[in-house]
């Protein structure tokens, strides 16, 4: 054969959710070399950001553990954090990456002791709780983070606070003359592993999300459960603060609709189900939920799940969807509509209601560098015409854990036929 | 043979593909995967008058409820708000699918002779190209009368604050119920409207035969 692929044996994966954790660690075990790009500080993506997952209700970290464990011991994989591919040139076995590195202001010297934040006065919102609430300016991403190594945000930088924050680090790992970088990296093949995010809610007008305090979203809702969250882990609404226990569910908020997203993002039924549990945990006496849906689609094998959450007295389940939501006189939102099942009308104020959003790819495929296809969603398909470009997770379509890492798995692999290519050529 | 039993006998229990061929815009009620929304926006829903909500029409014409549905007044009560068309998830134009049962449904004799909504559009039509003009006075003194003299005797009073408003207003003439303002041509609208019916017919007629 004449075709000789060109001299790139490393893997770059771009996203270190649990997809791209995931392809980086099964590539760099099997001896390959990988550069990992991830926009946050900090590793996990949205997995780290549940209070549990289905199917087994246990604690995100089960999972990310491993892979920081994996990770730490590897030195093949090199992790680049708060930094975002800006652009991809070249074909399977020989693409150059540029890469944007925005400055985190703290060293690898860094033990988080946690002293610049006690030091540090200003406040700012904080992404991983979907800004529900607020940090110290000088931060550790989320509690498990990895690295462990605390950012500081751009806001204080040339204040006093700065200064009080570099004062108070006893190991040097301050520094607030870093700059962002633009750095190239060479690269066989490409792993897209960006994930994906939820569907603006604004957007769906007759809801009133952004207008009323207590329609909140699925996402925020696993931040509201979770003991790191800005409550506590108490389920409080955000208009009053009062504890929410008569909390309704609408399913399909943005999905299987020819005016927002078209396809079914498959997750949230099962979110929605799982998140009636919380309910139940937080409030056993009296807690109640409300499924508003249109068909319940416990994806893979988890009809049982359903079953279980359908036995549940505390729990119940309303086939229609919502037409709208409006707000009285005490804050509650109130769901307006017709029960299918006898076509009888309802309307019923609630104490908080979570709208199961849809899943949209968070790096829409038209905006990624390159040329890539990608269905109308915008999601990657597998198409040759992607080169050595592989899309993996979430970034390909609205998966599960479980699913997005069966998928990661197959795109490392995809991936290390490519360079083991390039090593054969190169030999 | 009447026109319903032509129809009737030509789609035997298929009454949805009669929807789909015979009613404008009836190819989409099989799109609609009765996610209950249309129903939940209507309006007339809320209204203890509106006996089928869209979403359960649709269901019914899909169960083959004909005589039900032709015979039903809820699509007479739609007030084309069009809350159902923004919201609907499949894009099912709703509004013009109610229309199109009613005149439908009033086409083949089916449609219910004294619902309000289709007795007043019967007289608007009646009215409004008779002269070219409508004559609002007659137009609401037929509507007062519809169920009787006596009934009518009393909507009028029920209505003589809102009439004399009018009056002072200068919206409503008193004179207008002897003759009316007339168009200049009266015999080349109706030439216009009976090439109008003409092609409508010769359309309609077509898919009927179809
Ligand atoms: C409400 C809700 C509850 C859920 N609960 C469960 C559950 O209980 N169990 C379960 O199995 N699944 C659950 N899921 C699904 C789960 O969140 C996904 O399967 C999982 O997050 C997929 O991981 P991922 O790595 O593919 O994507 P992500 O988690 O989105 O990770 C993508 C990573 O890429 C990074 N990134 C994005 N853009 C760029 C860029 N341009 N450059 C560099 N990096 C970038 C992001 O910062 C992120 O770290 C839930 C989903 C929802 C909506
Ligand atoms: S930057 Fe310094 S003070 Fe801040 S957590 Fe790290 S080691 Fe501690
Ligand atoms: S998984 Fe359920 S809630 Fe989500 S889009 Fe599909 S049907 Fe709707
Ligand atoms: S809103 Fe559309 S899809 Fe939903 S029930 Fe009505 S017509 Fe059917
Ligand atoms: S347009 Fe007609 S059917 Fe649709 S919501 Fe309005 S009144 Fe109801």
């Amino acid at each position: 054969m004449t075709e000789h692929v060109a001299t790139n044996e490393t893997i770059l994966v771009v996203g270190g959710g649990i997809s791209g954790m995931t392809a980086a660690l099964e590539a760099a075990e099997t001896g390959k070399n990988v550069v990992l790009v991830e926009k946050n500080p900090a590793l996990g993506g949205r997995t780290s950001q549940l209070y549990r997952y289905f199917p087994k209700l246990c604690h995100p970290i089960c999972g990310l553990e491993i892979n920081q464990r994996r990770l730490k011991g590897n030195p093949r994989v090199r992790l680049l954090t708060m930094a975002e591919v800006s652009g991809i040139e070249g074909s399977a076995g020989d693409y150059t990456a540029t890469i944007k590195v925005r400055p985190r202001y703290v060293n690898e010297n860094c033990t988080a002791c946690g002293d610049c934040a006690r030091a540090v006065e200003t406040m700012v919102d904080d992404p991983f709780n979907y800004n529900l609430g607020q940090h110290k300016a000088a931060f550790l991403p989320n509690a498990m983070a990895y690295p462990q190594r605390y950012v500081l945000d751009p806001a204080i930088i040339g204040t006093p606070d700065a200064d009080k924050a570099k004062a108070a680090c006893k190991y040097g790992a301050i520094d607030l003359d870093m700059k962002e970088e633009t750095i190239e990296v060479k690269a066989g093949a490409v792993i897209w592993a960006t994930g994906w995010q939820p569907y603006d809610a604004a957007k769906i007008q007759p809801y009133g999300y952004g207008r009323f305090k207590n329609v909140i979203t699925s996402v925020e809702f696993e931040r509201l459960a979770d003991i790191h969250g800005p409550t506590g882990g108490k389920i409080l609404r955000p208009s009053d603060g009062k504890e929410a226990k008569n909390i309704a569910f609408i399913q399909c908020a943005g999905s299987r609709d020819e005016n927002h997203l078209r396809h079914c993002s498959r997750i949230c039924c099962m979110a929605s189900l799982k998140q009636t549990h919380y309910v139940r945990e937080k409030y056993p006496e009296d807690g109640k939920s409300t499924i508003y849906y249109i068909d319940i689609r416990a994806i893979d094998r988890f009809e049982d799940f359903y079953q279980k959450v359908q036995a549940d007295p505390s729990v119940n389940f309303i086939k229609s969807k919502v037409a709208k939501i409006t707000e009285d006189e005490s804050g509650n939102p109130v769901c307006w509509g017709v029960n299918t099942e006898g076509y009888k009308r309802y309307t019923t104020p609630h104490d908080l209601v979570v709208l199961a959003v849809g899943m949209e790819p968070s790096v829409k495929g038209v905006n990624i560098p390159g040329h890539i296809v990608a269905d109308s969603s915008g999601f990657i398909e597998a198409d040759p015409a992607n080169g050595a470009v592989f899309g993996a997770g979430c970034a390909t379509n609205a998966l599960d854990v479980n699913r997005a890492v069966q998928s990661a798995t197959a795109a490392a692999l995809r991936a290390i036929q490519v360079v083991n290519k390039v090593a054969k050529a190169e030999a | 043979m009447s026109a319903n039993t032509a129809v009737a006998d030509k789609y035997r229990n298929n009454f949805l593909k009669e929807i789909e061929e015979q009613v404008e815009m009836g190819d989409w009620v099989k799109m609609c995967m009765q996610c209950g929304v249309c129903s939940g926006s209507c309006p007339t829903n809320f209204q203890s008058a509106w006996e089928h909500p869209p979403q359960e029409l649709f269901m019914m014409i899909r169960a083959g409820k004909r005589e039900e549905v032709l015979t039903s007044t809820s699509m007479w009560n739609c007030t084309s708000c069009y809350n159902c068309i923004v919201r609907c998830p499949r894009k099912l134009p709703i509004t013009h699918i109610m229309h199109g049962i009613a005149e439908y449904a009033h086409r083949i004799g089916m449609a219910p002779k004294m619902q309000p909504t289709r007795f007043f559009s019967g007289l608007f039509w009646k009215n409004a190209t008779h002269t070219g003009r409508v004559n609002e006075l007659k137009l609401s003194m037929g509507l007062y009368f519809k169920d009787g003299f006596v009934q009518g005797i009393k909507n009028g009073m029920a209505m003589q604050s809102v009439a004399l408003g009018l009056v002072k207003a200068g919206r409503l003439n008193v004179m207008e119920l002897f003759g009316g303002h007339k168009c200049k041509d009266q015999k080349k609208i109706h030439a216009m409207l009976a090439k109008a019916y003409e092609i409508e017919r010769t359309r309609k007629a077509a898919k009927m035969a179809g």
